[in-house]
């Protein structure tokens, strides 16, 4: 689950770099710098996003085995 | 119901004459008697005009219990000591959430009134209730109270909620419509959402070990970000698994999050008191693990907009910064001070030539004044006059004296000269 720990952690980053290119004071390379930095790491974190796939499973115990299938609710009664 | 009207209570009972083998009745008053139907009438009167016997609540144990084919039920309710007939009408009957039985120790909620063909007063119930249920709830709150002095339903202990879980772990039934709830709200919020669903029993005997070995089993193979536990609504006995200790400590000891869900949304289990984070309902518990992408995306999108409007804004400080300084007076004053100084360069030219050209004239004029004077007195003049210049030893000789035979002159003419030696 490692990865979606980086999710949040990169949404934090992102939102740091945020209010310190609001705050004002950097000089204009290093506004610059931070800007792409921003940019780039926004354009990850949509990539998580659209990576993710749809799955709704059911861990079934067969023979003592656990096995993980698709789980369809609506005709599952 | 015409009112009795005993005329004086005093007179009556006077007259009346006991002797002890019977009560001897005065002819007169014969006519006073009420019939049975009106004593009961009048009881039956003063029995509803009494308000509390309209709202009661009583507790006893059910006893000759008949469910009658028109759906009524009829039993007794009683404890130690004495009994009351009671009657539950198929329209009250028909909502209890349990079967009656004999021996099952219950309360009532209903109303008292008189069944005037008996003569019997007997209690009208409306709701009842389990009253086994007390004990169940005596160890509810004993359980709760225990748990709470140990500190599992300490706040610091809870985990936060992952903001983007990958995986929602979900423990209930999977028939029944808590799992398709909570599959619904969760693809609504996000079409690309993963769950995983452990079924387990909700309910009954060994749902409790059930479900804290699924807790532990989902935490020994980390599968979920995030745990939900839920259970649609039912009787304190029907949510009992969630009230056991083993599923407390499962809860307590998970790595995982958890989100209890159990029951409706006034019921409040020792589950919900140990994780992490208690939703009213398995609807809200899936609001609460899945993030609602669009959301998220909007966020995303105004990070990226905050970044460039603040960048531009930069740039156009910077920029204001830089044609401040190239406005200020410092640049202009230099430039400005330039073209002074070319100005001033170009009138000490202008001068210059000024003075050169009066200079020029003035000496032009000059030499013409001398060219003519020296015309005047020029020698060159007299001399075209047929006169001449003597010169020894490159003097002028203007005496005679200064002459002597031998020496030698020279003789200037108008138009040559010539050497001469002196004769005498």
């Amino acid at each position: 689950m490692e990865k979606n720990k980086n999710f949040e952690e990169q949404m934090a980053e992102l939102e740091k770099i945020v209010t310190e290119l609001e705050k004002g004071d950097l000089s204009l390379d290093e506004s610059v710098a931070k800007f792409e930095e921003g940019i780039k790491l926004s354009k990850e974190c949509n990539k998580v996003l659209e990576e993710a796939e749809k799955k709704i499973t059911i861990l079934v115990n067969q023979d003592g085995e656990v096995k993980e299938e698709n789980f369809d609710a609506e005709n599952n009664n | 119901m015409k009112n009795v009207s005993i005329v004086n209570k005093e007179t009556f009972f006077h007259d009346l004459f006991y002797d002890g083998k019977g009560m001897i009745l005065k002819m007169k008053y014969a006519n006073m008697a009420i019939t049975v139907s009106y004593l009961n009438q009048y009881i039956k009167e003063k029995i509803a005009n009494d308000e509390y016997l309209n709202h009661i609540l009583i507790k006893g144990e059910i006893s000759n219990f008949k469910h009658h084919y028109t759906g009524h039920m009829y039993f007794t309710l009683k404890d130690e000591k004495s009994l009351v007939k009671c009657i539950m009408f198929k329209s009250y009957a028909q909502k209890l959430n349990f079967t009656p039985k004999d021996g099952m120790k219950v309360f009532i909620l209903g109303s008292v009134s008189v069944f005037e063909r008996d003569g019997v007063y007997q209690v009208y119930a409306q709701a009842m209730e389990e009253d086994g249920v007390g004990d169940l709830y005596a160890k509810y709150q004993e359980l709760k109270e225990k748990l709470e002095k140990e500190g599992l339903f300490d706040e610091t202990h809870k985990k936060p909620i992952p903001v983007m879980p990958k995986v929602i772990g979900v423990l209930t039934s999977q028939t029944g419509s808590v799992i398709k709830d909570i599959i619904n709200v969760s693809t609504r919020r996000n079409p690309n959402v993963y769950i995983r669903l452990l079924p387990v029993a909700v309910q009954g005997e060994g749902a409790a070990e059930k479900i804290a070995d699924g807790i532990r089993y989902m935490n020994e193979n980390y599968l979920a970000d995030v745990l939900i536990l839920a259970r649609g609504g039912g009787s304190l006995e029907d949510l009992w698994p969630f009230n056991e200790e083993i599923v407390a400590r499962a809860i307590y000891d998970s790595e995982i999050p958890i989100i209890s869900a159990v029951g409706h949304e006034t019921d409040f289990s020792i589950s919900d008191f140990v994780a992490d984070l208690r939703a009213p309902t398995p609807s809200a518990a899936a609001e609460l693990a899945v993030p609602d992408i669009y959301e998220v995306k909007q966020k995303i999108l105004g990070y990226q907009n905050r970044l460039r409007i603040s960048l531009i804004k930069k740039v156009e400080l910077m920029q204001m910064r830089y044609e401040k300084c190239m406005a200020s007076t410092v640049f202009k004053e230099a430039t400005r001070k330039i073209q002074e100084q070319y100005l001033v360069v170009d009138q000490y030219i202008k001068k210059l030539e000024n003075i050169i050209k009066t200079k020029y004239e003035k000496e032009k004029s000059n030499f013409v004044e001398l060219t003519a004077k020296l015309d005047a007195y020029s020698p060159l003049k007299t001399l075209t006059r047929g006169y001449s210049i003597t010169e020894k030893d490159g003097k002028i000789v203007k005496k005679v004296a200064e002459l002597k035979s031998g020496d030698e002159i020279l003789i200037r003419l108008a138009d040559g000269k010539k050497n001469a030696i002196i004769r005498d």
